[in-house]
This record gives C-alpha cells, structure tokens and sequence, in this order.
C-alpha cells in the first residue's frame, strides 16, 4: 500500500507545500472569531507582536484571576500581524512593538472609520549579547552601525581590538532577526538610521530567544535582543552614545531614566477609544498590578514608581483592582 | 427488490462520494495554484518588480526604508545546496538500510528496526531544528573549527535525517515488492546474496526506489522550519559546506507572518511560492518521465 503511496508522492508534496503557505496566508489574513459574550464570558481578541506574546500572555493569566468573567485570548505572528487583525475586526487589541506605519494607520481608518489610539503599557531595551567569555565590555552606537550597517567597516573582533579564544580568524559572527521583525526594525533605526541597511550575510534567526541561545553557543558571535531574555551564559554589553560618553548597562533604571540608547516603547492599539471591558483591561495593564507582570517578564515598566518599590508590594499585587 | 434497489442507490452514492474524494487532489492543487499565483501576479507583472534581478541579484533587503531590492539569486542557491548535501547524505544511507532491512537482517532485528525508524520520522521539524540550532553547531564549530555552526552542513545533515526514514520505508516496501520467485531463481543460479540484491532486485525494484528517493527530495526541497533553525538563514552564497544559508522555504517562513498583506514584499513572497511550485513541478515531470523510460525499456 505504501508503494502506492509513494508512486503520489510528487503531487502529496505539491499538495502539502500548496497548503502549508495557504495556512500561513489563512493566518495572516486572520480567520479567527472574535466579539464578545462568547458562552456568557466577556472575550478579548489580543494579537500582535512576537515581542510582546510573553508578556501579553502573562497580563491575560493574571488578569484572569483577578476578572474571571473577563478571558483574554492572546496570540503573537508579529506586529504587523497584530495591525491586519485589528483592521479585519479580528482583534480588540493589538500588541505592537513599534510605532503604526502612516500607511496602517490609514488603513485602520478606512477600514473602520475611527483612528487607532496608542497606549504604552511599558519598554524593551534592546541588549546587545556576546559570549560569557568575550572580553568585550562595551562599545559605542558608532561602532555597532560599523559592525552591522551595510558599508561598515567593522568586520572582525580584531578590529574593536579583541582577541576572542576558541574563535577562528576573530571572524564577527553577527546574529540578527528576520527582516520585518519589530525588534528588527526597531534596531535598525536606531542604529543605522532611517535609510540605513543591514549587512547582507547576518544570521537572521526567527526568534528573540534562538539569538540568544545561539550567542551562548557560538564564540565568535554578537547579537542583539530584548534584555529580558538574556541568560546567564551570555553578557550584555555597555553602551555609550558617542565614543568618550558614559556607557550605559540595559537596566531597568537606565531605560527609565532614558539614559541607555536602545530601548522602545511597546504599545497596545485600539481601535478609537477603547470601551468596557477593553478600556477596564487597559487601565489595569497600564496600572501598577499590570507593570509589575512587564518587569517580572524582563521587560521595564512605564511607571518610575513599579520599578522601584517591586519588591516590598509582591504580597498586594492586584488589589487596587477596580 | 426494494432492497436490492437500495443496495443499488446506496452504492452509486459511496462510488460518487470515492470519486470526489479522487479528484478533490486535482481540485485543491489547481486551486491552490490559483490563489498563489493570483496573490503574487500582481507584482509579476506590475513593473516594480524585475524577475532579472530576481534570478541574478543577491541582495534581498525586502524592508529597506531607502533601496528596497529583492534578489533572490541567494535564496536560490541555498535551496538547491542544502537540499543536494541532504541527498549526498541520505539517499546512499536509506537506500543501504532499505536493502539491509529488507534482505539481510532476521525478523527480531527487522521489526526492531522500523520500529525505531518509524519513530525518526514523528520527530516534528521544529525539534530537528531545535537540535540543530543547540547540538549540532556546537558540534560543528568544534569539529571543523569553524566560527559559526549554523551552515549548510548543519541543514544538509538535519535534513538528511528527516528525508532517511522516509526513504527507507518507501524503498524496504519496493523491494519486498519484488516477488519471491525473482531471490529463488537467483539463488538457485548459484547467485551470492549480495549478487542477487545488486543484479536483480535492485533493477528489479527501480521504479519504487527512485520514488523512494523522490519522495526523499521533496520532503528536502519543502522543509521548513528545521531549515530556517539548522542553516543559519543568511543571505548569501555559500563557497563551502561551512557557510550558512537561506533557503526559499525558509524565507517565506520567516517573513509572511508580519508582512502586511497585500504589499509589494508580501506578494514577492507569493512570487518565491510560484518559484517553489516549478521546482516542485519539474522535479516531479521529469521523475515521471524517467519512470516511463524506465517502464518503456523494460
């Protein structure tokens, strides 16, 4: 019988290929059924950033708890995603670890006829990761646009002066994210500028997670990741605006402070102003129970306060609930 | 005679309901086809887009805020260089089992062995790609010292792996296919056993084995996830086995999910898709073609 089966094997194949990218065109295009009062629970559609899904899937845990008549269905595919599925009506929130293009933004209202609105619910500072044992402790923006920009001119770890052990011909492994990633994006211009472009060559891996993993595993490589996925086989480097400056280490107190050079905002979208139980969520995700889940999942919250007093207010955590 | 009649209407029914599940097959592969070429037609044939450069150029900067260019010249080749490394490795190894199991090994061990070989191939991709990502480049820097492990050795192998089961089990079944009178008249002859699997049963069982091997290389060509992992996903072309790559398949993976639908980098995408259709495509033509030589000989 398997013979058989193998005689069709060209067109089981053409068949499986076929479907697979008709399932991801599905996803994309976001077929999921959303609205409320599904079975007497109050339903919230929360798509978007890959970033963000962690985090996102950490609010909806808790906020179970605190609202069980409220269930917040969260799912990643990135940011972009995020936007599609609000605009389709798919989604109540989207998660977006970048800005809305002016071109989304359009859409939305088009396709809706309100604007999105934007609300910050906290930051990501982007780390720059290398190996435990690399000797190097910190670097410059300067040097990071010469290692990862298109014309730059930095090519190996001799040329930042480093001589990297277990690393042949000190060759830079650079480690980057797949180009329409948001923390690609987001590195991009903050590094390279607006028109800047990515040295072709990079390893473009598909996760904030997989560049960490492969920097601990890989000694002549430097990556670049959210800082709450950092691990303790693999080192963060300081970072300095300008060469002569301070450098700055990803903490959470720097990218309050607005000191360290690469963070961002993450944001949550909606469409117009968010009403019941959207706005209710929002203002709990943005109040002080919510920021405390952004710094437990390595993120830093948008409230100077919640990351100061974390660890004296553990015990009430979700009492000022309304 | 009611009852007979019955019988009748309900077996004109199960045989309708057979024949469109036989040719539902045609209907969802033309229709896909529809769909992905509709999605990627738009730009074919827009004028932004050049299928020159695609086919010649190597950069790919599908986002670029000031130049955005879509070679695809680099994506190509590392289709074809992880795939050909894939069957280098596996089909020697598969076929060699398929003959081992098949002719060679008693029924304890052979039942063993598919057992075990069997459950090779339930591995999803994702954990392949997650032992090339963690084991394997480690490995690879240690062994080749080399700088980075992620390379199309990484994926070859990775590959190979996932394509050996199936080649195995579809290649053990041709053979078994070949009937027992072919082995007795060899052995009687006075024929080795290894005679007789090399100058019979192999011509013999042609047709399964190079469907084996196929089937090997579309499961090869199509892979995804454990490619996008395991290669290294880096735009560019590979002077040895110890360079990474980016495949077609991979790059789809990687970038549809957040490209907004409809844009010129989503369809270019599709465009990859339609490429990925005509390799698929003449793979498969020219198999059937070969098994219809082989069959017009024989």
């Amino acid at each position: 019988m398997q013979c058989e089966m193998a005689r069709n094997n060209c067109q089981m194949k053409n068949a499986l290929l076929a479907i697979s990218l008709f399932l991801m065109v599905l996803m994309v295009g976001g077929c999921g059924s959303s609205r409320y009062h599904a079975s007497g629970r109050t339903v919230i559609q929360n798509i978007g950033s890959d970033t963000m899904v962690n985090l996102a899937q950490a609010w909806a845990e808790e906020y179970a708890m605190v609202q069980p008549a409220v269930s917040v269905e969260v799912s990643g595919g990135g940011s972009g995603t995020g936007v599609a599925a609000l605009l389709n009506g798919t989604a109540d929130i989207a998660n977006c670890s970048r800005r809305m293009e002016p071109d989304e933004i359009a859409r939305v209202k088009a396709a809706t006829g309100q604007e999105p609105t934007l609300h910050i619910v906290g930051y990501d500072a982007l780390a720059i990761f290398v190996r435990k044992d690399n000797p190097l402790e910190e670097i410059t923006m300067e040097q990071l646009a010469a290692i990862y920009g298109e014309k730059g001119r930095i090519r190996s770890w001799s040329d930042l002066g480093i001589q990297m052990a277990g690393c042949r011909n000190n060759e830079m492994i650079l480690v980057s994210r797949q180009s329409n990633s948001g923390t690609y994006f987001y590195f991009r211009e903050a590094i390279l500028g607006n028109t800047g472009d990515f040295r072709l060559g990079t390893l473009d891996l598909h996760g904030s997670k997989d560049v960490v993993e492969l920097v601990s595993r890989t000694p002549c490589a430097i990556g670049y990741s959210g800082m709450g996925y950092a691990t303790s086989h693999v080192k963060m480097i300081r970072i300095a605006h300008k060469p002569g400056e301070p450098t700055y280490a990803p903490t959470v107190e720097n990218t309050q402070a607005g000191t360290y050079p690469i963070s961002r905002p993450l944001y949550m979208y909606t469409v117009g102003e968010p009403t019941d139980a959207v706005k209710k969520y929002l203002d709990w995700v943005q109040a002080e129970a919510g920021q405390m889940l952004v710094r437990t999942s390595g993120y830093v919250p948008r409230n100077k306060e919640t990351g100061m007093i974390e660890s004296s207010r553990n015990g009430g955590k979700g009492a000022d609930i309304e | 005679m009611s009852r007979h009649r019955w019988e009748l209407a309900v077996e004109m029914l199960i045989e309708w309901v057979i024949r469109l599940c036989g040719i539902s097959a045609i209907i969802f592969v033309f229709g896909i086809f529809y769909f992905v070429f509709r999605e990627g037609a738009g730009l074919l044939f827009s004028g932004r887009f050049s299928l020159a450069q695609f086919f010649t150029n190597i950069e790919w900067y599908p986002t670029s805020q000031s130049h955005v260019r879509y070679g695809g010249l680099a994506l190509i080749v590392g289709t074809f260089s992880v795939t050909v490394l894939a069957m280098v490795i596996a089909v020697p190894f598969g076929l060699c089992a398929a003959i081992f199991v098949s002719e060679f090994c008693g029924p304890r061990l052979r039942e063993t062995l598919k057992i075990i070989i069997e459950l090779l191939a339930a591995i999803p991709s994702v954990v392949w790609g997650f032992v090339g990502l963690t084991l394997m480049n480690s490995v690879i820097i240690s062994l080749f010292d080399t700088p980075i492990g992620l390379n199309v050795l990484n994926g070859g192998i990775i590959l190979a792996l996932m394509s050996v089961p199936i080649i195995v089990s579809i290649g053990e079944d041709a053979l078994k296919a070949v009937p027992d009178t072919y082995r007795e008249a060899a052995l009687a002859l006075g024929a080795t056993r290894w005679q007789m699997v090399y100058r019979v049963l192999l011509p013999a069982a042609k047709n399964g084995l190079l469907a084996a091997v196929l089937l090997g290389v579309g499961r090869a060509v199509g892979e995804t996830m454990a490619v996008l992992m395991a290669t290294g996903h880096s735009v560019r072309i590979p002077t040895s086995a110890l360079d990474p790559v980016r495949t077609l398949t991979a790059t789809i993976a990687a970038e549809l999910g957040e490209s907004s639908v409809g844009s010129d980098h989503y369809q270019v995408l599709f465009i990859v898709g339609i490429l990925l259709f005509s390799i698929t495509f003449v793979v498969n033509l020219s198999a059937d073609l070969i098994v219809r030589g082989i069959r017009g000989k024989a």
